[in-house]
């Protein structure tokens, strides 16, 4: 059994809010006061003309104080990047193979109203509603993210365990597979007028990595909901393959009985393989896998085999040679 | 000296937190950019030169060149001592499965001798050799170009642009090419008789 420790569970009451981790590089002094008056300011608005100065808005103002330190790291100890950073710097050619012009490009992305269609090899098919999908109890996981363009980033997600949502639908014993599919509309994603590419977007797991306890569907980042550039409404979440596995917007899940072909394996089928797991063995023609850039440092790092979560997904793949399952 | 404005650029950009959040990567495909650039620029001398008539540009081609290498090395420098902190193993571990990586320092490693001999003193020294040893540069230029087509993910048209322009640039120093850009020369100057 892998010991509880390395599954870090951060719950979204302790997760620092994107102010107050901003705040940190800021006096604390000077964050103090600003809440302070912001804190004062409100219940001036909302209760005059009572005397704000009888109203200590400490209570208020100090409560995020506490979960700075607890959700400030990964289970390693590696500081979540900057908000701003996962916010501007992202791949989603569905909108532009430029990764600082997403952002901009998926400013007016309208995903509500969003719903998920989950079908295939199952007893219960189920179309499910992005607004009862958010209703699921959140769980909030700090992942690495390592981008097969060897850099990486440390991201705080929120949202539901994929196995949670496949159970709802019962998979056939048939069902080895689940194969994903983003939204396919031109109007919204511009990017998919390139024809160069095999839209839609598809991605596919194994069964058992799709049950994993650290596959994650998620809905949120950074405490609130996920924005258009980070896969909005709801994307996939695998920590120990490359990012690109970690498919965005997806409007389809099918369980199926053979291995989907992913949009990456039709483009570049010597390059990206159906596994894509994080292994510094496995060489790249243009990225180096042996390290990696973790955004926000100037030092390379060596990249850890399943991008660190070894210990738990390791055994998926006992007896298989990953230099060929790539 | 305008060539050292683009480093001027990226030093103050850097100075400024202009960068995107991938620095690193900025600094290596800013100066690899420039590099290229300079380099073509300078392949595109002698053309200008004896098709346009215009002598002017023969008399850069020189620093054009050496200030591409320049860049190149600062490029190079910044992948293994910045970038990769001198640590050989890892960078061993990319030149031997990576072939932009083993392209890129082939091109390099062949302007070395040209940027040393490109001295006045040398050129006297080499004689007729020297024209021939700096015909190098034909192969490391697009040598450079496959490096930039190897090391693109998806958006192909950069690369391509500049394996296209220095494709044009060797082909119009073809014998065959140059006689025929000559001949159409003199009958234009004969129809105006």
């Amino acid at each position: 059994m892998a010991p509880k420790k390395t599954i870090m569970k951060i719950y979204s009451s302790e997760i620092t809010p994107e102010q107050t981790y901003y705040a940190q590089s800021q006096s604390r002094r000077q964050f103090f006061k600003t809440a302070g008056l912001v804190a004062s300011g409100a219940l001036l608005s909302a209760c005059a003309p009572s005397t704000p100065s009888t109203v200590d808005p400490a209570p208020t103002a100090i409560k995020p104080e506490k979960p700075v330190t607890a959700g400030q790291t990964d289970e390693l100890g590696d500081a979540i990047t900057q908000y701003d950073a996962i916010s501007n710097y992202n791949n989603f050619y569905e909108f532009t193979t430029d990764k600082q012009g997403v952002a901009q490009m998926s400013a007016g992305f309208v995903s509500s109203p969003w719903k998920v269609q989950v079908g295939g090899l199952v007893n219960n098919p189920k179309t499910f509603d992005i607004d009862d999908l958010r209703k699921i109890a959140p769980i909030e996981r700090i992942y690495r993210m390592r981008c097969v363009e060897a850099w990486s980033m440390v991201i705080p997600w929120s949202g539901f365990t994929l196995s949670n949502l496949l159970k709802q639908v019962d998979p056939k014993s048939e069902a080895k597979y689940v194969r994903f599919e983003t939204l396919l509309d031109s109007n919204r994603f511009p990017g998919q007028r390139d024809r160069s590419f095999p839209w839609p977007y598809t991605e596919g797991l194994r069964l058992d990595e799709a049950m994993h306890d650290l596959t994650l569907l998620a809905t949120g980042i950074y405490g609130k909901p996920l924005l258009p550039q980070n896969g909005a409404p709801i994307r996939l979440v695998v920590p120990w393959k490359y990012g690109f596995k970690s498919i965005k917007s997806i409007v389809k899940i099918d369980l199926v009985a053979e291995q989907p072909t992913s949009l990456w394996m039709k483009s570049g089928p010597s390059e990206y393989g159906f596994y894509s797991n994080v292994n510094p063995e496995v060489s790249h023609p243009r990225w180096s896998q042996s390290s990696e850039r973790r955004i926000g440092e100037m030092a390379r790092r060596r990249t850890l085999l399943f991008n660190g979560y070894a210990d738990q997904v390791a055994s998926l793949y006992a007896g298989m040679d990953l230099r060929k399952n790539y | 000296m305008a060539a050292l404005l683009p480093i001027t650029h990226l030093l103050w950009d850097t100075w400024r937190g202009n960068l995107t959040v991938n620095p690193l990567q900025d600094w290596t495909f800013r100066t690899g950019d420039w590099a290229l650039r300079l380099l073509v620029a300078s392949l595109a001398c002698t053309p200008i030169a004896t098709i346009f008539g215009f002598k002017q540009a023969s008399s850069v081609r020189r620093a054009l060149g050496l200030y591409g290498f320049g860049y190149a090395v600062v490029h190079f420098f910044i992948f293994i001592g910045v970038d990769y902190r001198f640590a050989f193993d890892l960078i061993w571990d990319d030149l031997a499965t990576k072939r932009y990586i083993l392209v890129g320092l082939v091109a390099l490693l062949i302007f070395m001798p040209l940027a040393i001999t490109s001295t006045r003193a040398w050129m006297k020294r080499l004689g007729r050799q020297w024209k021939q040893l700096h015909k190098l540069t034909y192969i490391a230029v697009p040598l450079a170009v496959v490096h930039y087509i190897w090391l693109v993910k998806a958006d192909l048209r950069d690369p391509l642009l500049y394996a296209t322009i220095v494709a044009v640039l060797l082909l119009l120093r073809l014998p065959w090419v140059r006689t025929q850009i000559s001949k159409l020369k003199y009958r234009r100057v004969f129809q105006k008789l």
